[in-house]
C-alpha cells in the first residue's frame, strides 16, 4: 500500500529490532510470576517443618505410618528375624543394589525409617506382606524387602528414606533441621 | 470487507494446510491485510485495549482460582494467603482488581467514543447490540468477583444487588431464594458466584468473536463517519492500526501499573478488608466506582420496583440507540447541536457516578433525579428530535480529503482516563462526618520508594505483645513472618524464640484429647479467646483481629483531597487513623454522654468506643531510647499494624519502580516505531509517491 522511504535503513532496523526486543522481555517478565506461582506457598513450605516421633509405643514387629510434608512414613520397628532378612541378601543381585547398613542408622538396627510410596508411581506398600516379608503395592505388584528394598515388581528403586536423625534412643526428627528456602 | 485475501502461502507446508483449514489466511485478511481507515484517532485504540486486559483478566483471574477457596468460611483467609504467602500472590491480585477497574474504564472511553462519532448507525446496529451485550456481561462477571473475597462489602452488595429481584412483583421473593440457594446469602450464593465469574469471562470472549465479526463485516467507522471510498482512504490494520494500539496499550499499561504498585487500594473500599458479617451492615455502603452512575438512578427513583426498572432500563435503552438517533449524519463533528447535548450528557454520567457515592439525603437525591431525567431524556426524546431539526454542517467528500487533526489525543485520552478515574473514584468512607479528621503524619513507608523503619515496627511489635493482645487477635499473621524481608527484620532464632511464648492448641493426640504447646514459627499469632461469645462477655465488644486492620480502617477524605491522594499517592489513612485513635480519648465535651462501658474518642465514628484507653507514657519500656510517650506508642503500633496488613509493601514498591523505567521504555521505543511507520501515510513523500502529498497533510 505504501512504500516505506528506504533512507536511513540502519536506523530503522535498529528502532523495530530495540522496540520487538523491549517488547520481548517485557513478556517474559510477566511469564516468570505467572508460572512462579505454582509453586508451594510460603505457608506450605513453613508448614513442611521436621516432625519428632516417640519410638517407644512401637512394638517390635509393628510397622507405623507417620506424616511428614503430607507424605507417608513407615517406621518399621524389626525383629531379629527381619534384621537378620535384611542384612544376609547379596546385596549384588538387587536390582537396587544398597546394604542394609546404609538404610538404617549404625547402631539403631531395628529402627527403619523409609518414605511410604512405592517408587513405580506412587501408591503406598501394604506392610507385612509379599514374598519377601516386606511390603506388597497393591497397584502394579511391586515387593520390597523388611529393609525396603525393591525386590521383584515394576518399581525401579528401593523405598527412599528421608532425612531423619535420632534425638534420643527413643525419639527421632523426621525432615531437615532448617526447612528448605521458600 | 475480511472477503478476499491477498494471502499467499510460501511454503509447501503452508500451502498444504491452506487448501485444509486455511487458518493462516483467514488471520491474514481480519489482522493483517484487513483495511481500517487511515484518519482513525487515538480514541479508535480502545478496542485493542480492551482486548488485551479481557485477556489479562482471564489470566490472572485462572491463577487467582488456583488458589481461592469458595468457602464462607475460608474465602476471606484464602485471599489473604494470596496476598500474603502465594509467590506474587499480592501482584496477581492486585493486577486482577486494579484490572477490573481499568477494564471499565477502557470499556466507558470505547462506548463513549461510540456516541460521539455515532458508531451505532447502519449499518453498525448489530456490532452496537453486541457490546451493549458485553457491558453487560462485564456488569454481572465483575460484581460477581467483587462478592468472591467475602468481606463486609462483597457480602452486602450481594445482598443488596440480589434483592433488585425482590421487586418483580409476585415471583420477586422466590426468584430472590432461587438466585441465594438458601434463606439469605450464604455459603451456596458463593459457590455459585465463584462458579459464573469463572464462566462468564468465556462467553464475554464468545459476544467479542461475534463483536469483531460485525465489525468486520460492517468496516470500521471513523472521524469523519463517511466510509471509505478507494484505497487511498484506508491503511492496512498491520502495521499500522497494530502499533497505534501498541502505543497507546503501553500509556494505559502506565496507567495501570499506577494503580497496582502504589495505590493499589484506591478504587476499594476499606471495608471489604473486614470479613463478612452478616449481622452487621456497614454505615455507607457504596458499590464500585464504575457502578455509581446506575446506582444513583437506581436510588433517583422514590418506589422500589421504579427504581429497579430505571436501573435495568438505563442500559437497555442503549440497545435502542441506533433508532432512536434520527439523525444520517454519524459523527458529532459534523453535528453542532447534537455535540453540546453529547457532553451534557458525558458531564450527567459522572455527575451521576459522583452522586452515587454521595448519601441517597436532601439535595443529593434532587440533583441526581435531575441528572436520571435528562439521562433518559437524552436518549428518548433529544436525539429523536435532534435528526430532525438540526442542520449539519458539510461533510467532507472523502476521508483523504479530511485531515488527521488530532495529535494530541494521547494526552488527551490520558487525561479523560485520570479524570473519570477521579471523579468517581471515591476513597473509603469509614469515618462518620461527625468525628473529627485524624491529621497526616509522615511515614517512612509512604510514597513510590517508601520503607518500614525496622526499629520502628520492632518498636510496634513490642507494644503489640505487651499492650494489643490481651484483647486482640492477629490470626492472619505467622510467627514467620516476623524474619521475612521487608519486615521487622528478626533472626530466625528470636522468631523460634518469641513463637515459643506462645501456647498453641493442637491434637487430638493418642487419647483423642486437644493439648497446648509451645508456638512454631509457622504457627499464627492465636487470639486471646475461643469465641466472639467468650469475648463479647469479657470486654463488652468483640475486639477486631489486628492482620489487615491498617487497610481495613481509614477516614472520608472528601473532595478535592481524594483526586489529589491519586497523584500524591495517599494509601496511610488506615495508619493515620489508628495512630489518631489510640491517642484520641478525652473527656466528653459537655452535654455529650457515653454509654456505660465505652469511652470517648473525638477519632472514632460515633465517639464512643469500647476499648479502653490503651496507652500510658511509660507502659512499654524502649530500648533503642526513642521517647516512652503515648505519641511515640501509637506511631510505632500504627506502623507495625502496617506491615503486618500489607507484608509485601516494600516489594510492591520496588517492583514498581522496575516496571515504571519499563513501561515508559517501551512506550518511548514504541512511538518512534508508530511514527515511523506512520511516517509515509503523514507526509508522503514525492519521491516515493511520486505525486503531490494529499492536500491538507501537514
Amino acid at each position: 500500500m505504501t512504500t516505506i522511504s528506504s533512507a536511513e535503513p540502519t536506523r530503522r532496523d535498529f528502532l523495530y529490532i530495540a522496540t520487538s526486543a523491549v517488547g520481548a522481555v517485557g513478556v517474559a517478565a510477566v511469564a516468570y510470576p505467572l508460572i512462579a506461582q505454582m509453586n508451594p506457598d510460603a505457608s506450605t513450605v513453613a508448614a513442611g517443618a521436621p516432625v519428632e516421633v516417640d519410638l517407644a509405643p512401637i512394638a517390635e514387629g509393628q510397622v507405623i505410618k507417620v506424616f511428614w510434608r503430607k507424605k507417608p512414613i513407615f517406621i518399621s520397628h524389626r525383629s531379629k528375624k527381619e534384621i537378620e532378612e535384611a542384612q544376609n541378601v547379596n546385596v549384588a543381585t538387587l536390582p537396587d543394589p544398597q546394604p542394609d547398613s546404609a538404610r538404617i542408622k549404625a547402631g539403631h538396627d531395628q529402627w527403619l525409617v523409609a518414605i511410604g510410596i512405592c517408587t513405580h508411581l506412587g501408591c503406598i506398600p501394604l506392610a507385612h506382606q509379599g514374598d519377601y516379608g516386606g511390603w506388597f503395592c497393591p497397584c502394579h505388584g511391586s515387593q520390597y524387602d523388611t529393609s525396603g528394598r525393591i525386590r521383584r515388581g515394576p518399581a525401579p528403586a528401593n523405598l527412599a528414606i528421608p532425612p531423619y536423625e535420632f534425638v534420643s534412643d527413643t525419639k527421632i526428627r523426621i525432615g531437615e533441621s532448617q526447612p528448605a528456602k521458600a | 470487507m475480511s472477503g478476499h485475501s491477498t494471502y499467499q502461502p510460501q511454503s509447501a507446508f503452508m500451502k498444504w494446510m491452506e487448501r485444509r483449514l486455511p487458518l493462516a489466511s483467514f488471520v491474514h485478511s481480519s489482522f493483517v491485510a484487513y483495511p481500517t481507515p487511515r484518519n482513525l484517532n487515538y480514541w479508535w485504540t480502545f478496542g485493542g485495549i480492551l482486548t488485551f486486559l479481557l485477556g489479562a483478566q482471564i489470566v490472572t483471574g485462572i491463577v487467582l482460582a488456583m488458589h481461592y477457596t469458595p468457602h464462607v468460611d475460608h474465602a476471606f483467609n484464602s485471599v489473604e494467603t494470596i496476598m500474603r504467602d502465594v509467590k506474587f500472590g499480592w501482584l496477581l491480585r492486585y493486577l486482577h482488581s486494579n484490572g477490573a477497574s481499568m477494564f471499565f474504564l477502557a470499556a466507558y472511553i470505547h462506548m463513549f467514543r461510540g456516541l460521539y462519532y455515532g458508531s451505532y448507525k447502519e449499518p453498525r446496529e448489530v456490532l452496537w447490540i453486541l457490546g451493549v451485550i458485553l457491558i453487560l456481561l462485564m456488569i454481572i462477571t465483575g460484581f460477581m468477583g467483587y462478592v468472591l473475597p467475602w468481606g463486609q462489602m462483597s457480602f452486602w452488595a450481594a445482598t443488596v444487588i440480589t434483592n433488585l429481584f425482590s421487586a418483580i412483583p409476585v415471583i420477586g421473593e422466590s426468584v430472590v431464594t432461587w438466585l441465594w440457594g438458601g434463606y439469605a446469602v450464604d455459603n451456596p450464593t458463593l459457590n455459585r458466584f465463584y462458579a459464573l465469574h469463572y464462566l462468564l469471562p468465556f462467553v464475554i470472549v464468545g459476544v467479542v468473536v461475534l463483536h469483531v465479526w460485525a465489525l468486520h463485516m460492517v468496516g470500521q467507522n471513523n472521524p469523519t463517519g463517511i466510509e471509505p471510498q478507494s484505497e487511498k482512504d484506508t491503511v492496512a490494520f498491520t502495521p499500522y492500526a497494530t502499533i497505534k494500539d501498541g502505543f497507546l496499550l503501553s500509556v494505559f499499561l502506565i496507567l495501570l501499573a499506577w494503580f497496582v504498585f502504589y495505590i493499589p487500594n484506591y478504587l476499594g473500599h476499606s471495608d471489604n478488608y473486614i470479613p463478612a458479617n452478616p449481622s452487621v451492615t456497614p454505615t455507607h455502603i457504596v458499590p464500585e466506582w464504575y457502578y455509581l452512575p446506575f446506582y444513583a438512578i437506581l436510588r433517583a427513583i422514590p418506589s422500589k420496583l421504579g427504581g429497579v426498572i430505571a436501573l435495568a432500563g438505563s442500559i437497555i435503552v442503549l440497545a435502542f440507540l441506533p433508532w432512536l438517533d434520527t439523525s444520517k449524519v454519524r459523527s458529532a463533528r459534523y453535528r453542532p447541536l447534537y455535540r453540546q447535548f453529547f457532553w451534557l450528557f458525558v458531564i450527567t454520567c459522572i455527575g451521576l457516578g459522583w452522586l452515587g457515592s454521595k448519601p441517597a439525603e436532601g439535595g443529593y437525591v434532587i440533583a441526581a433525579r435531575v441528572l436520571t431525567a435528562y439521562y433518559f431524556l437524552y436518549f428518548l426524546v433529544i436525539l429523536p428530535i435532534l435528526g430532525r431539526i438540526e442542520t449539519p454542517k458539510p461533510l467532507p467528500r472523502s476521508i483523504s480529503e479530511d485531515v488527521l487533526k488530532s495529535k494530541g489525543a494521547a494526552v488527551a485520552v490520558l487525561a479523560l482516563a485520570l479524570g473519570i478515574g477521579a471523579l468517581v473514584g471515591n476513597s473509603a468512607p469509614a469515618a462518620a462526618a461527625e468525628s473529627e479528621q485524624p491529621p497526616k503524619l509522615k511515614w517512612s513507608f509512604a510514597g513510590p520508594i517508601g520503607k518500614f523503619d525496622r526499629a520502628q515496627i520492632q518498636r510496634g511489635f513490642k507494644v503489640y505483645r505487651e499492650v494489643c493482645q490481651v484483647c486482640h487477635g492477629m490470626t492472619l499473621l505467622s510467627f514467620r513472618n516476623l524474619a521475612e524481608e521487608g519486615g521487622p527484620g528478626f533472626s530466625r532464632q528470636q522468631v523460634e524464640a518469641v513463637a515459643a511464648e506462645y501456647q498453641i492448641t493442637d491434637g487430638p493426640n493418642e487419647q483423642g484429647e486437644m493439648f497446648e504447646r509451645p508456638g512454631l514459627p509457622a504457627d499464627r499469632f492465636p487470639r486471646p479467646w475461643k469465641n466472639e461469645n467468650e469475648a463479647r462477655a469479657r470486654y463488652n465488644a468483640v475486639p477486631p483481629d489486628l492482620s489487615v486492620i491498617a487497610k481495613a480502617r481509614g477516614y472520608e477524605r472528601g473532595f478535592p483531597w481524594f483526586v489529589m491522594d491519586l497523584f500524591s499517592q495517599y494509601q496511610e489513612h488506615g495508619v493515620d487513623y489508628i495512630a489518631a485513635l489510640l491517642k484520641g480519648y478525652e473527656n466528653a465535651p459537655q452535654g455529650v454522654t457515653v454509654p456505660q462501658g465505652n469511652f470517648y474518642n473525638k477519632y472514632f465514628p460515633g465517639n464512643a468506643l469500647a476499648m479502653p484507653p490503651p496507652l500510658t507514657d511509660g507502659r512499654v519500656e524502649y530500648t533503642d531510647g526513642s521517647p516512652q510517650t503515648v505519641d511515640q506508642y501509637s506511631k510505632d503500633t500504627a506502623a507495625f499494624l502496617m506491615w503486618a496488613a500489607e507484608p509485601h509493601l516494600e516489594a510492591r514498591k520496588r517492583m514498581g519502580l522496575q516496571v515504571f523505567v519499563f513501561l515508559i521504555v517501551l512506550a518511548g521505543l514504541l512511538y518512534l516505531t508508530k511514527k515511523k511507520v506512520w511516517h509515509e501515510v503523514e507526509a508522503p513523500s514525492e519521491r516515493a509517491r511520486g505525486q503531490r502529498p494529499v492536500q491538507g497533510a501537514p
